[in-house]
Formats: C-alpha cells, structure tokens, sequence
C-alpha cells in the first residue's frame, strides 16, 4: 500500500538548500546522484533525466543549453502551471543545477503562449535571483556562470515535442525532426541541448538537497519518486495530487472523490481511456505511464462525444509533415462520426483500428505516434456503448 | 489605427531587431510583439522583418501561418478564447459559447467590424480543474457561469 499523505513539493520544509549542495560537487557527481535516484522524466516518455545529463554533459562542444518544456499542451495537465506559479524556486533553481551537471552557459523556458500572464512572475524571479547571485555571474561565489531566459510559444501544441520545441527557438515553424541525432548532441544551434519537463527539474531539485537514497525511497522499482497528477472531469475535488508512483487508478479515484465513474482517461488525449474492471491497474512506467493527466467520466457522458473532442484536437494540431498523422487523424475523426451517424459497420471499425497501430508505428514524432491511443481503447473498452446507435444517431450528441 | 502606417512599422520593426538581435533564432519574439501591438501581422510587417533578418518572405509567413496566436488577419483589440477541450466541455462550455456569442454579437472565427473584439476556440489552457475557462489576450478567467460572462464583457465593453 503507498503511502498517500506524504508530500515533498507540498511541503516547504522539505525543500532544503539543493544549489549550495550541488555546486560544491563536481559536475559528474551532480549527474551520478541524479542516476542513483533513479528519477525518470516527467513529461510523459520517462526517459532516465541522469542518462540524458550524461550523455549531454560528455558531449563535446563550446557551448551547452538547457530548456525547460514548459509549453504543457497536454489536455488535462496543469500541474506544471502550478509548480511555475507556486514553487517557482524548486523549477528554476533545478534548471540552474542542471545547467551545472552539463556545464551548460544558457538556459531557455519555453513557456506556453496560454500562460503568458506567468511571464512576469518568472522574470521578477529571474531578477531576484540574479540579485541574490543564484543565477547569473560566478553563482553563490562560484566560477560556474548561467543565465536564463523565458521565451513564450504560440498556440502550437506540438512544440512541446523536444525537436518541434528547439525549431520553435531558433524562430521556425514547429515541425518535429528526424531523431537521431538527438538533442542531447545535437539541440538549440547545433549545440548539446537537454530538454527536460518543468516537474522533473523540480524533482532534480528535490533529489540534491534529500539525496538519492531518500527520493527513491518512493515509488516502485522502476519508478521512483513521486508524481503530480492533475485531475479533472467529474470528481468532487479536482486539482493537482502529489501521489507515489504505484498507486492504482482505484486508490486514485477514491483520493479526488470519483463520482459514479465510467471511464478514466489517463495521459490525456494522448493517453489510454481505462473502464472500471481495469481499476487496479496503477499509474508507473510499468503499467500506465502518464505525463500527469487524469480526466475521469461519470456514468451519464457519451464516450463517442469525448472521442470526437480528441480527435479534433489531433486534427487540428497536428503539423501536417508526415501522411500517417495528417490523414490517419483525419480518417478516425470521420470513422467517430460514422459511429454517431449508427453507419459504421463493426468491419470497417477494424480497419480502422488497424489504421490506428500503423499510424503508431509510421508517424515521425510522438504526436501522431500516440494520436489512436484514445481511439483504439475507446472503442476496444467501451465496445457496445459506441457500437449502439442507430442509423438516425441518438447518443453521442 | 485600423491599418497601422507603414513608416510605424518599420521603426517599430526597427526597434525590435535592435531589441531582441538580428538572428534568426529572436524571429518569434519578434513576431509576438508585433502581434502584440497591432493585432495582426500584415504583409508589409512580415516583408520588412524578413528584410532586417536577411530571410526570405516566405519563410516568416510559413511561421506566421503556423502558430495559432499569429495572424495575419487583423484581430480585435480583445481576442477572447474559450477551451472546448474535454474538461471544460463536460463542465458547461456551451452554454457559455452561446453567451458570448449573443452578447457580443459574433459567430466564432470572427471579428467585430469595430475590432475591439474576436472570438475564437482554443484548446486546453491548463485550468481543467476550474473550468469552463477562457482567456481574454492574456488574462485567464475560470468558473465561468453565463452571468459572470456578462459581466466581463459588461467591464470591458
Ligand atoms: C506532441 C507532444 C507534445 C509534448 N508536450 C510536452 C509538454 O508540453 N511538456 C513536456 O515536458 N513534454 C512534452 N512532450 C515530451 C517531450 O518531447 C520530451 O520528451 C520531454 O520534454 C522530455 O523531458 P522529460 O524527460 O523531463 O520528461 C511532448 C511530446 C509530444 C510528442
Ligand atoms: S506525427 Fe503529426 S505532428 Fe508529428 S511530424 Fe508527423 S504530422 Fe507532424
Ligand atoms: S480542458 Fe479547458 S482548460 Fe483544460
């Protein structure tokens, strides 16, 4: 059983000083404490953050960058909004150790055009830090010198791809690149880039100033620490929840009062739509990954309703690049209206699901990769409600 | 100032190169307080910032085109966004569509003939747990009901 009602990025006290301890290591410790810790990243892929410092901090080059992906477009996620406005210290404070740990000169916040009215917050605690010589020239008396800068998107959702995010810097359109070579050689300019999540620079925060050791503590074998989630839809307390990775969907719903639920989205539009008899299942890279949205539905809300609302967002936010993501978003949209109209047959709702895992395995970049998510487990789990208009279409509207 | 004078564009282009670099990487900032500042990007703005940055045309207005906060169309001094993704829909956004359709008098996609103001869709702003939600340029505003919709378009207007 997790623990439930223990609290690190809730609970001031516990922040402690992480930049002083960081910057009287070397570089290569800063980057082996953050492996040790386990902690992975948390806008959503989970890759390991030590490895990508790693492998950024043996590159070779004049110059290094860090970017914070605060461009959170993910419906359903606002967790990071609430890190940036309310324990903006842990975040910035992050980007400066992890700056350190890939002798890095110059850090960027990507930070979503939706939340521009956060923009002053951050720089007026930019400036403070600079005046407290946190950031800036020879940081806390050191010779380690870095700055960072805030830079605002556009409505783009897609830029919040680490490739689609760098294009966007260097002031092109959002459209994501080939990977290899990755960021971590070959980012911002040319020049080694790592691009990590809002909450996992709190998180790599939280590790230096409590240790490795206690920070994996947390969570599950191959899931350390703990999470954000953001939860919306029909729950009696929506809002942001500090969990252990590990916890099952049940213990979850039961946390945020779930009323009369039917489904549980998990990841957002990208994510899966889990129905009741999978409660048990939990929330970890093991079994279901998630960046940190959790949408639940009660027992009145049309599934085929919800699945158009997703697709459209596909649809129009995809950047068009590639055929598979282009035309494949489009198809399911028109397949979810034929499902309203009662007029598709449950062969073509096959073809389609086949349509769907090609467009997994196809896509350039993550967007189109994980787009049929929502489609493929809506209509797997939720089979005889979507199967069961009529050729006139009654639900669903 | 409908349609901004030519001479004010080019110095305010002016400024911002001297503002932010000539780069190519400071080509969105740029764009964003242009957007900022006239409401739209017209094609005389997009050609002198292409000519400062020494890129073609072309490509500024392939950025333009993409971003969906850039445009360049002339928008109202008050663009107003409301989420019709998931959260906000299941928390009421229709009724509070129909609202702000009535009360300002435009469908959405459009543009009051005085552009004071535009009414558009986005998606989620990251205020799901509060919603429906909109933003007015870059205010937020959450909880929102058809009477307290009234009475923010009541304030501005
Ligand atoms: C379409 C798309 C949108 C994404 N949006 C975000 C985002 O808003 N924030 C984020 O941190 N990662 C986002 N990602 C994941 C990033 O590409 C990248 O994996 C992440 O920023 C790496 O940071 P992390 O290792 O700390 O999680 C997105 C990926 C895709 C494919
Ligand atoms: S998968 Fe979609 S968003 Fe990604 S590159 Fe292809 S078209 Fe663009
Ligand atoms: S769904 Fe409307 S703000 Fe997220």
């Amino acid at each position: 059983m997790p623990i439930i009602n223990d609290t690190i990025f809730f609970d001031e006290k516990a922040h402690g000083e992480a930049l002083e301890k960081a910057l009287k290591l070397t570089p290569q410790e800063v980057v082996m404490e953050i492996r040790e810790s386990g902690l992975r990243g948390r806008g959503g892929a989970g890759f390991p953050t030590g490895t990508k410092w790693m492998l950024a901090l043996s590159a070779k080059a004049d110059k290094k960058f860090v970017v914070c992906n605060a461009d959170e477009g993910e419906p359903g996620t606002f967790k990071d909004r609430v890190l940036l406005s309310e324990y903006t210290k842990l975040v910035l404070e992050g980007m400066v150790i992890g700056g350190y740990a890939i002798q890095a000169q110059k850090g960027f916040i990507y930070l979503r055009g939706e939340y521009a009215y956060l923009f002053d917050h951050l720089n007026t605690y930019l400036e403070r830090m600079r005046r407290e010589k946190r950031l800036g020239n020879n940081i806390l008396g050191t010779n380690y010198s870095f700055d960072i800068e805030i830079r605002l998107g556009s409505g783009a959702y897609v830029c919040g791809e680490e490739t689609a995010l760098i294009e966007s810097l260097e002031g092109h359109r959002g459209e994501a690149r080939n990977r290899p070579p990755f960021p971590v050689n070959t980012g911002y300019l040319g020049y080694p880039t790592i691009v990590n999540n809002v909450e996992t620079f709190a998180c790599a925060y939280i590790v230096m100033s409590k240790g490795a050791q206690w920070f994996s503590k947390y969570g599950t074998e191959k899931s350390k620490g703990m999470k954000l989630i953001s939860v919306s839809g029909d729950v009696k307390k929506p809002g942001v929840y500090e969990v252990p990775f590990g916890i099952t969907i049940k213990e979850l719903l039961e946390l945020v009062g779930a009323e009369e639920p039917k489904a549980v989205q998990i990841g957002g539009a990208s994510g899966i739509c889990i129905p009741m008899s999978e409660v048990n299942r939990n929330i970890s890279f093991e079994d279901i990954p998630t960046g940190g949205s959790v949408i639940v539905f009660n027992k009145e809300r049309s599934m085929l309703k919800v699945l158009r609302n997703f697709m459209e967002f596909f649809v129009e936010e995809s950047c068009g690049q590639c055929t598979p993501c282009r035309v494949g978003n489009k198809k399911l949209l028109e397949g979810v209206e034929l499902l309203e109209e009662g007029r598709c047959s449950h062969r073509y709702l096959n073809e389609l699901i086949e349509l769907g895992k090609t467009m997994q395995i196809a896509s350039k970049c993550g967007l189109g990769q994980s787009s049929p998510n929502p489609f493929i487990s809506i209509v797997t789990n939720f089979k005889d409600e979507i199967m069961s208009n009529s050729i006139r279409g009654n639900n669903g509207k | 100032m409908i349609y901004p004078d030519k001479n004010v564009i080019v110095s305010e282009v002016e400024h911002l190169v001297e503002k932010y670099g000539f780069g190519r990487e400071n080509l969105l900032p740029i764009l964003q307080e242009v957007q900022r500042k006239f409401g739209f990007i017209s094609d005389f703005a997009m050609q002198e910032i292409a000519h400062r940055l020494d890129i073609h045309p072309v490509e500024v207005y392939g950025v333009v085109t993409f971003y969906s906060f850039l445009s360049t169309e002339p928008k109202g001094k008050y663009v107003i966004r409301l989420c019709k993704t998931i959260s906000c829909d299941i928390a009421g956004k229709d009724a509070i569509a129909r609202t702000l359709e009535r009360e300002l008098g435009l469908k959405f996609g459009e543009t009051s003939a005085d552009r004071k103001f535009s009414l558009e869709f986005c998606h989620c702003i990251g205020m799901c747990d509060q919603g429906p939600a909109m933003l007015i340029n870059d205010q937020v505003f959450t909880k929102l009901t058809p009477s307290k919709v009234i009475e923010i378009i009541e304030n501005i207007k």
